[in-house]
């Protein structure tokens, strides 16, 4: 579960967001949109660790992110934090399922073969393990991030307009993934996007 | 993990990593040809010098003089008279003095007419028979006899000269008294005799009447005048001098040279130039191969700084997933010392190809062989750190570049 207080980010003098406090349990989904230039993206790179807040914290787990140093705060994100970006980015010479496994291996150096296989079957991927990423389409490889995502069964799924680059089926079958994986998985979900086919999916809405 | 990565990146580009790897294995391996190289070749010209202070031969080239008499390698500037050699072999300064008369050879080896002590300064034992005591016996070199397969008893006839087409001297054969053990000198290629039987065929082969037949065949009891006149006109080609007072090796040689028809020259001040010389060659041709490993460098370079841009996003997710940064920075540095590793070992391997190729053809034209199986410790340390130092260096921007990666920037822009 995740909670911010007063979140503050300066990008310079004139440019500055200020964040209204939120909080999501784990296995609810809570869905970031407004219009751009509202500091979306800034909002979820200060959740997932990858920006520092000019002020305020956040809580993961009752750990507060903000004071972790820079390598401990590497760690904490492989552990509990799995994120979603908007373009699928892989380790292009590695195929899909050497890059699960390397998600996994950076953050405890093991290598949960078994858990990515089952992942990628869950996703309906599994015939696609042994292919390199560069051989999906935009949507296998946008599961194939939710795989590598959910592989550390982190405690907070952040993703980045996830669904943005699909068409509507894919998109669909993206949407009811997230949904239904950081149920079983029992992590808090937060989507950042402007795309009008997950609001229709999902209930709680923050307008930034 | 990390090794993982950064093999299946460097096979991604393989373009890349070949022209890295190629430039990388050519400056090892002719860096380290040439170390081997150089120091098989001192050893062994140094090994041959060993218990020679200087080399009395007829007037000419020094350097061809002791190329000549110590390594038989070139031809010998002429002949001198044993009566007037023997003037400076008795001298009191000299402590041992062994003469050398080249005649014949066969099919390329040598046959030399010399003393016991020749064997003596080479440290040769008799592995079977026993020394030559009679003209036309002789002691075969280890090589000689593994090579011709010849064993104690075996008759053969000599080739006129240094050339193995040379006329064949066929009224005399000449038999194997003894085989020398292996000495890893010039004296394994040589076919040694005593200095009579090279008069002996060629006093035949100049006068019909036998001066040589007559003082072999009368043997003991000839008479003691007769044998010095014949003496007096005897030439041998070189005599090997070592001194028991070494004033000599600074006086003889201008004393010979003024004095006589001869000359005495000393091995070490010649090879040292030759070393000198050839230094001029192989210091060139290193500094040619530290420019291709330069050049590799740079190569490797380019290839990190360029792909940087794509795998920026690679290096932003792997950070996304938990990766600290100098993990990063870990993993580029290790696909260029990884590239470097493998030139080393390339490099390493052809160029001991190269050497085995070079020693075959020296084999052949100079009877001396190099090994290619022999690891000189210190030198090619240094070329190995040498090498990794290269890869270092070429990867430390890009690595940097990686450490210190913005990733949200880099995914925000995306």
């Amino acid at each position: 579960m995740i909670r911010t207080q007063q979140l503050l980010f300066q990008y310079n003098s004139e440019t500055q967001f200020q964040f209204s406090d939120l909080q999501c349990k784990a296995g609810e989904a809570t869905l970031i949109t407004g219009a751009s230039g509202t500091g979306k993206t800034t909002l979820l790179h200060l959740l997932g660790g990858l920006l520092k807040p000019t002020s305020g914290a956040i809580f993961i787990n009752d750990v507060n992110i903000c004071t972790l140093s820079a390598k401990k705060l590497d760690h904490f994100r492989g552990q509990n934090i799995g994120l979603i970006l908007q373009k699928a980015y892989f380790i292009a010479s590695l195929t899909v399922l050497e890059n699960i496994e390397l998600a996994s291996w950076l953050t405890d150096n093991t290598k949960k073969r078994e858990k990515a296989i089952e992942l990628l079957s869950l996703l309906g991927l599994e015939q696609s393990a042994s292919k390199l990423p560069s051989q999906l389409s935009v949507g296998q490889q946008q599961r194939v991030s939710i795989a590598r995502a959910l592989i550390n069964q982190p405690k907070l799924l952040l993703a980045d307009e996830p669904t943005s680059s699909l068409d509507d089926e894919n998109a669909k079958i993206v949407a009811e993934l997230l949904a239904t994986l950081s149920q079983k998985y029992n992590a808090a979900l937060i989507i950042v996007t402007h795309d009008q086919r997950l609001k229709e999916r999902f209930k709680t809405t923050i307008e930034l | 993990m990390i090794a993982k990565i950064a093999w299946k990146n460097s096979w991604f580009k393989p373009l890349n990593t070949v022209l890295s790897i190629i430039l990388l294995t050519a400056s090892v391996a002719i860096i380290s040809l040439l170390i081997l190289l150089q120091k098989q070749f001192e050893k062994q010209f140094s090994s041959n010098i060993d218990g020679v202070d200087l080399v009395i031969g007829a007037k000419g080239s020094p350097m061809q003089l002791i190329l000549s008499s110590v390594y038989q390698m070139d031809a010998p500037t002429g002949n001198i008279n044993y009566k007037e050699a023997q003037v400076w072999m008795k001298h009191p300064f000299v402590k041992t003095a062994i003469p050398l008369a080249f005649g014949d050879n066969y099919r390329g080896f040598r046959i030399v007419g010399t003393t016991e002590e020749y064997l003596k300064k080479y440290e040769a034992n008799l592995v079977s028979g026993t020394m030559f005591t009679k003209n036309f016996e002789v002691v075969l070199g280890s090589e000689v006899a593994r090579k011709m397969n010849f064993k104690v008893g075996d008759k053969f006839f000599g080739s006129h000269g240094d050339a193995e087409e040379g006329e064949v001297h066929d009224e005399y054969a000449y038999i194997v008294k003894g085989i020398a053990s292996p000495t890893g000198k010039v004296i394994d290629n040589l076919i040694l005799s005593n200095i009579e039987s090279v008069w002996a065929m060629h006093h035949h082969e100049e006068d019909a009447t036998a001066a040589a037949e007559h003082q072999h065949e009368e043997g003991d009891d000839h008479n003691h005048e007769e044998a010095h006149d014949h003496e007096s006109d005897h030439e041998i080609t070189a005599v090997l001098v070592k001194l028991k007072n070494k004033m000599g090796f600074i006086l003889w040689p201008r004393l010979i040279a003024q004095n006589t028809k001869m000359q005495a020259a000393s091995p070490a001040i010649e090879i040292n130039r030759l070393f000198s010389l050839f230094g001029i060659g192989l210091e060139a041709l290193q500094y040619l191969a530290y420019g291709i490993m330069l050049i590799s460098g740079i190569s490797i370079f380019i290839a990190l700084y360029n792909t940087l841009k794509e795998r920026k996003y690679e290096f932003a997710l792997m950070r996304v997933s938990g990766a600290s940064r100098s993990q990063l920075l870990i993993l580029v540095l290790f696909e260029s010392i990884l590239l470097c590793v493998i030139g080393f070992i390339l490099g390493t391997i052809v160029g001991r190809l190269g050497l085995y190729l070079i020693s075959t053809s020296t084999e052949e034209n100079y009877k001396m062989a190099f090994n290619p199986f022999e690891f000189a410790g210190k030198e090619e340390g240094i070329l190995f750190l040498t090498t990794i130092f290269v890869g270092l260096i070429a990867a430390v921007i890009p690595a940097v570049k990686a450490y210190r990666l913005n990733i949200s920037k880099t995914l925000a822009n995306a």
